[in-house]
């Protein structure tokens, strides 16, 4: 495998291999917490500051945890700065905390924290992990905040809990509503394929490589639905 | 009586109302990754519900008689995925010394659930909405039933859609949200009649 230069591991995670749009990783707190803006940016920031953490920690454990019980290792480092980040918020912006509900302690299970892991700060060094982590927290961030603009602005008249006078009268509610994110989500997946035409890597189906389940299913249906993509 | 209300209510709305794929956004991952087939989808359902019946049992337990007196609420985050990592391993392993045939069927999809994020939801909203031991496992068995439900009806749509000719940039993810987009709408609807219903 060609080693990409650290500009561009920042950048991959980013554009390139955006985790939400083009990965299709961690689709449940995409959709969930994008009803307003302020919610997907505190949920984009809690995840990046639990990627950097645990991608910097894997990475410099990855001589020391053994290879068939790496898995459930990492899940206890993410559960780990996952329960910090918690406590943090729940301490200081408590409005938050109140929002995110669930979905903030569901980050463990969060497919894009394990998924970088088991692809990336497993195999890197450190500063390059960091870098990664860095890179696809910012580009999920970006990705939820523009999900959530779209659906808070023309669903709900208001950006980031501040009312839009002119857009009152022409709320289309569907969209902060449950099947409304299904939908912008689809057309914002089709939007970034036609923008991308060519220049992203073939992982339009729901990659198995970021599926920390991958490797223990390698005959199962997962590992057909991957010769299928 | 009262309390077999209360039980029906909670069954319900879990799995109509609430439906944790639908409506609160839990382990949509599988629901979009196994629903191609039908056989598939609806294991996948009995496996979750299996499972998440089964993270209740040993979750609520652990959170009222170990974490809660000693005071050590901040661990439950840890603590469940743990219980529900090794619960699942278990489960295979178990699984593959006693019944081969339900091994063969299911088996596939029990490293998959760990990573659900419905079962450690399901574990995690149990405890906060303060329902007592019975009430947590109908509604684990409520949301378990309506991930199933979910899955079965989407693998229909599913099949359809193969079937159709899809602009060249839907093709894939984008499409397949879109539809589910629509399940979500049909199941909004049904959720209005549920809570006219019980009031």
């Amino acid at each position: 495998m060609k080693k990409d230069g650290n500009l561009s591991v920042l950048l991959n995670g980013i554009i390139k291999e955006n985790p939400t749009l083009v990965l299709i990783l961690g689709t449940c707190p995409t959709l969930a917490t994008t009803t307003n803006v302020f919610g997907a940016f505190g949920m984009g920031v809690a995840t990046l500051a639990v990627l950097i953490c645990s991608n910097i920690l894997i990475s410099l454990l990855r001589r020391v945890i053994p290879d068939n019980v790496r898995i459930p290792c990492y899940i206890v480092i993410i559960a780990g700065f996952v329960t910090i980040v918690q406590m943090l918020v729940h301490a200081f912006i408590p409005d938050l905390y109140d929002m995110l509900g669930v979905y903030l302690a569901l980050i463990v299970v969060n497919c894009i924290i394990l998924g970088r892991a088991e692809m990336f700060a497993g195999k890197n060094s450190v500063g390059r992990s960091a870098l990664d982590g860095l890179g696809m927290g910012i580009g999920f961030t970006l990705a939820l905040c523009s999900m959530a603009a779209i659906r808070e602005v023309f669903g709900a008249a208001s950006f980031a809990g501040i009312a839009i006078p002119a857009l009152e009268n022409y709320k289309i509610e569907f969209l902060v509503k449950a099947p409304g994110g299904m939908l912008v989500y689809g057309l914002l997946i089709a939007l970034v394929g036609i923008i991308t035409a060519g220049k992203a890597p073939k992982k339009k189906s729901f990659s198995c490589a970021g599926c920390p389940g991958a490797h223990i299913c390698g005959s199962s249906d997962c590992a057909k639905g991957k010769e299928e993509a | 009586m009262e309390g077999f209300k209360s039980l029906v209510v909670i069954l319900l709305s879990s799995v109509l109302v609430n439906n944790y794929v639908l409506a609160r956004f839990l382990g949509i991952c599988p629901f979009l990754g196994v629903s191609k087939k039908l056989d598939q989808a609806a294991g996948m359902g009995i496996s979750v519900t299996a499972v998440m019946l089964l993270a209740t049992l040993v979750t609520w337990p652990i959170q009222h008689f170990i974490l809660d007196p000693f005071e050590l609420g901040y661990l439950q985050t840890i603590v469940f995925i743990l219980v529900i990592a090794s619960l699942v391993q278990m489960l295979e392993v178990i699984l593959k010394k006693f019944s081969p045939a339900l091994h063969r069927g299911l088996g596939v999809y029990l490293p998959l659930i760990t990573t659900n994020c419905a079962v450690l939801g399901v574990a995690i909203n149990n405890i906060t909405d303060g329902y007592n031991f019975v009430e947590s496992l109908v509604s684990s068995l409520g949301c378990g039933l309506g991930f199933l439900l979910a899955m079965v009806l989407f693998s229909g749509m599913r099949s359809r859609i193969d079937e159709t000719e899809v602009p060249k940039n839907f093709r894939g993810v984008a499409i397949t949200l879109i539809a589910a987009s629509f399940l979500s709408l049909a199941f909004m609807g049904l959720a209005e009649i549920v809570n006219n219903l019980i009031g």
